[in-house]
């Protein structure tokens, strides 16, 4: 999410806030009765005016899916979830797709204000120019409850050729693309929650990107859950052919609520031959109160493949919403020479919990990665990196480096470092280090000597703790992150 | 599981009687047990296990030549879990304890544990040894040989240090035939004794190894092991090291050389129960042919356990294109005054240093021989016994 127009004043008001995002927007909606059947499934894609195989293609899920079972192998506590108490579909009203903006609902307009989403282009253009010249502008895909409600600069992108669109009119507009890629990456039938993902998805983005075109802005989606009762399930799709280039950036907020909300996303990620996709995301579910009631249960599966030789994958994340993480963006390397990378700022404070970090599958000979994992814990929370880095027989001369660093703040919290390191190829290179340590009290002494608050002083350092992979946002996101990271930690210390 | 395989698995099973179920060990764990996830017991499975026979006097004769076992100040053999007490010599200043066979054994640590679970249900006679406060009870060699076809030995050995006592056991495993072998240790290092374990597990090609160690350090105490893991079809060591008095510290090192089609694990917790404790650990793998390696090795810190010390580092060489290494070194932390740092790294021999070794007209098979030496005795050198370093090394390839 873009802090295009964040001045100081509103720096210093969310530092002195708990969670600024939890208000709740007055839209009428359209629900779904609670519950989870074939029914429903139906209901959803007819809504959707989905073809025949999408439906099928749900139903599919949905029946596997029946004969799941939830996996509860990660380091997280929560209480069982009944999937029968929540509605699968919930949309704004006033439907389908708006075709502009003065359609769309003003108090939803009013919402993504608050948040700092610009959705008027010519807005956001006027920013810029008036401000720096360097800074593109960037198109957003704003979803709320999984319904996307609005997609700006679409013709820009056309000219350029690239399609980027809610993802259920990907479905009618593209089906030959959609057809081709949904699925492909994760399987329906991958695990519990893409399972789930894939019978009840009711939005989310595509992203297409031509042979040899670079994308000539910032893609950004923006995920807001509001309505009650509940879960968000959306599904993101970005194909980039040969030669294409594309940066990906995904937000999100919630309202604050007493009761446990689920989010279980899915993303898929194709790049084909010397493609590139960065995808960035700063996830700031509402974690819970102070006691650790409420928040949202973020179950996310998202995966890339890099399909052609040289491909590029990179994930960039920065965790420090939701009551429970669950999340491994992982790269398939495939192609000859294809680059994985993960890059992640994990931040859990009090009852938060977290159990988070990537798998790197080397198929290909000469392929590489990278995971540099940032995890800091704080309060009573728990908060675990979980890694596999697996060398295949194949992976002539791949390379691994991993590096996981935690930093612990209180005596009540917990961080914990799970990797797993498989290597089938003994030409393949893996290396691991990670330390656990607190902030020492010379680093805290000598920014105290200089002035700075007890408070003021975590900060600093734990910026410089996450440096290395801040500096792979995106410049705005970056500003975001520093941001909370510090409003994550507040009440931490002292 | 398959019908005839479940049946064996029950006769062997059986053999414990009530206490097996008791414990229950009925069940082998498959893989989708996360602590034997890398490495699968079904070969267990199938076999029907039985009690082994007395060895005579001239095959255990027979068993321990290739075990050249050093002089020491006190001996103990063991053949087919049978003590042979021609070979018995102690210091007189260690006592000897007798087990009470009914008492039960209990230990925390080893709760959950599969290997504990198989010996606790088939307990057998062991070594129980005593060092009084205050001495030093020197070095004592432990062996232990197998002979024969699908028998099963479960020694249940237990070492007690008193206040500032110390020991040295040189625990040495072999044998021939496919048979388990799966002795538990239980060690207790009260406030400031140190023990030292070294163990070399050389069983037979065929054979399967199931060892563990619980060792408790309390106040200053130090449980200080290495492990030479290079025998057996599929072997583990398995040790759970807890530090549970104020500066205590414990290091579980290792090396595995493995060939062939085998597979050799190294399994370790180190718990840090009190503060100001320190654990070191660092684990060599050297993995040719087909075979496997694994490593699991966690540090769990509790919530008390303020200015812990930990640090791990674990590495592998692949000489091989079909050998392969699972390494899962992990840390559960829940104290925030801590230090604790772990490394792995994988790879195959280092080309530049081979050139070099080449350039130097050290032939290619030579030079490699050199440098996998090399890894391996850093690690060795850490045990800070010259004559033991000696004794282990002599198991090296290429040595004269």
């Amino acid at each position: 999410m873009p802090a295009v127009s964040e001045t100081r004043e509103t720096v210093e008001k969310l530092a002195n806030s708990g969670y600024e995002w939890g208000f709740e927007t007055d839209v009428e909606m359209d629900i779904a009765p609670k519950g989870l059947n074939e029914d429903i499934v139906r209901l959803i894609s007819a809504r959707k005016e989905e073809p025949e195989w999408m439906l099928q293609w749900r139903l599919k899920a949905f029946r596997s899916w029946e004969k799941m079972e939830e996996p509860r192998w990660s380091k997280v506590n929560y209480p069982d979830i009944d999937y029968q108490d929540a509605h699968y579909f919930a949309q704004p009203k006033k439907k389908p797709g708006p075709k502009s903006l003065d359609e769309v609902d003003p108090e939803l307009l009013r919402t993504y204000e608050k948040l700092g989403i610009p959705l008027h282009e010519q807005e956001l253009l006027a920013g810029v120019e008036g401000a720096d010249e360097a800074r593109a502008p960037v198109a957003v895909d704003a979803v709320f409850d999984s319904v996307s409600v609005a997609t700006t600069f679409r013709k820009k992108l056309a000219e350029a050729g690239v399609i980027f669109c809610p993802i259920s009119e990907a479905i009618r507009e593209h089906p030959e693309l959609v057809q081709r890629y949904l699925g492909t990456v994760v399987p329906q039938n991958d695990n519990f929650f893409t399972a789930l993902n894939s019978a009840v998805f009711t939005d989310g983005s595509f992203v297409y990107v031509p042979k040899g075109v670079r994308c000539p802005m910032e893609l950004s989606t923006y995920f807001r859950i509001n309505a009650r009762n509940t879960g968000q399930f959306e599904r993101t799709l970005i194909i980039a052919e040969d030669r294409a280039t594309v940066s990906y950036l995904e937000g999100c907020t919630a309202p604050q609520r007493d009761e446990n909300q689920l989010h279980a996303a899915v993303v898929e990620l194709v790049a084909m031959e010397d493609a590139s996709i960065k995808y960035s995301t700063v996830q700031n579910w509402y974690p819970g109160d102070d006691e650790g009631k409420g928040g949202i249960y973020n179950f996310v599966t998202k995966r890339g493949i890099c399909k052609g030789d040289r491909a590029r994958i990179s994930w960039t994340q920065v965790e420090t919403g939701s009551a429970i993480t669950w999340k491994y963006p992982s790269c398939i390397l495939a192609g000859k020479g294809s680059v994985g990378e993960f890059y992640s700022v994990a931040v859990t404070n009090r009852h938060q919990q977290a159990d988070t970090g990537t798998k790197m599958i080397h198929l290909a000979p000469d392929t590489r990665s990278t995971i540099v994992a940032k995890t800091i814990s704080a309060g009573q929370s728990d908060s675990t990196y979980r890694g596999l880095v697996r060398m295949q027989p194949k992976a002539r001369n791949g390379r691994n480096f991993t590096q996981c660093d935690s930093l612990l703040i209180g005596d009540q919290c917990g961080a914990h470092t799970v990797p797993y390191i498989e290597s089938r190829n003994m030409t393949a290179r893996v290396e691991h280090e990670a330390t656990t340590s607190k902030i020492s009290e010379d680093q805290l002494f000598y920014c105290r000597s200089r002035g700075f608050s007890e408070e003021e002083a975590v900060g600093l350092i734990v910026n410089g703790f996450c440096r290395e992979v801040l500096k792979e946002l995106p410049m705005e996101f970056a500003v975001e992150a520093q941001k909370l990271l510090q409003i994550s930690l507040e009440g931490s210390v002292g | 599981m398959s019908e005839t395989t479940q049946q064996a698995w029950t006769a062997f099973t059986e053999r414990a009687g009530t206490r097996a179920a008791l414990l229950g060990t009925q069940e082998l764990p498959t893989r989708r047990v996360e602590a034997w996830h890398y490495t699968s017991l079904q070969p267990l499975n199938g076999v029907a296990w039985r009690t082994p026979e007395r060895l005579s006097s001239a095959r255990l004769t027979a068993l321990l030549k290739p075990l050249a076992l050093p002089e020491a100040d006190g001996c103990v053999v063991f053949g087919n879990g049978y003590e042979d007490t021609d070979y018995t010599k102690l210091p007189a200043s260690i006592m000897r304890e007798k087990l009470d066979d009914q008492a039960s054994f209990e230990d925390e640590a080893l709760k959950d544990r599969f290997s504990a679970q198989l010996n606790g249900a088939l307990r057998q006679d062991g070594l129980h040894l005593r060092v009084p406060a205050g001495v030093d009870g020197g070095l004592v060699v432990l062996a232990s040989v197998c002979d024969g076809q699908d028998v099963s030995v479960h020694l249940h050995h237990s070492i007690v240090l008193e206040e500032g006592a110390s020991l040295t056991l040189l625990d040495v495993q072999g044998g021939e035939g496919r048979y388990l072998a799966n002795p538990l240790f239980d060690v207790h290092c009260a406030k400031g004794a140190h023990f030292r374990h070294v163990k070399r597990q050389t069983e037979s090609k065929e054979a399967f190894h199931l060892g563990i160690v619980s060792a408790h350090s309390e106040e200053h105490g130090n449980y200080n092991s290495f492990t030479l893991n290079q025998g057996g079809a599929l072997a583990r060591h398995e040790v759970v090291s807890t530090l549970q008095g104020p500066h205590a510290n414990s290091t579980v090192n290792a090396v595995q050389l493995v060939g062939g089609a085998r597979l050799n694990d190294l399994t370790s917790l180190i718990h840090h129960a009190a503060p100001d404790c320190t654990s070191r650990q660092t684990v060599r793998s050297v993995l040719s042919d087909a075979a496997q390696g694994v490593f699991q090795g966690k540090i769990l810190v509790d919530q008390i356990a303020q200015k812990t010390d930990g640090y791990q580092m674990n590495q592998a060489l692949l000489l091989s294109e079909k050998a392969q290494i699972n390494s899962k070194p992990e840390l559960e932390i829940y104290a925030d005054d801590v230090k604790c740092s772990h490394g792995a790294t994988v790879g195959a021999l280092d080309e530049e240093q081979l050139f070099y070794l080449r350039s130097r007209g050290i032939p290619e098979e030579k030079a490699r021989t050199l440098l996998i030496n090399a890894f391996l005795r850093e690690a060795v050198e850490m045990l800070d016994d010259e004559g033991l370093q000696a004794y282990l090394l002599r198991s090296f390839p290429g040595h004269e």
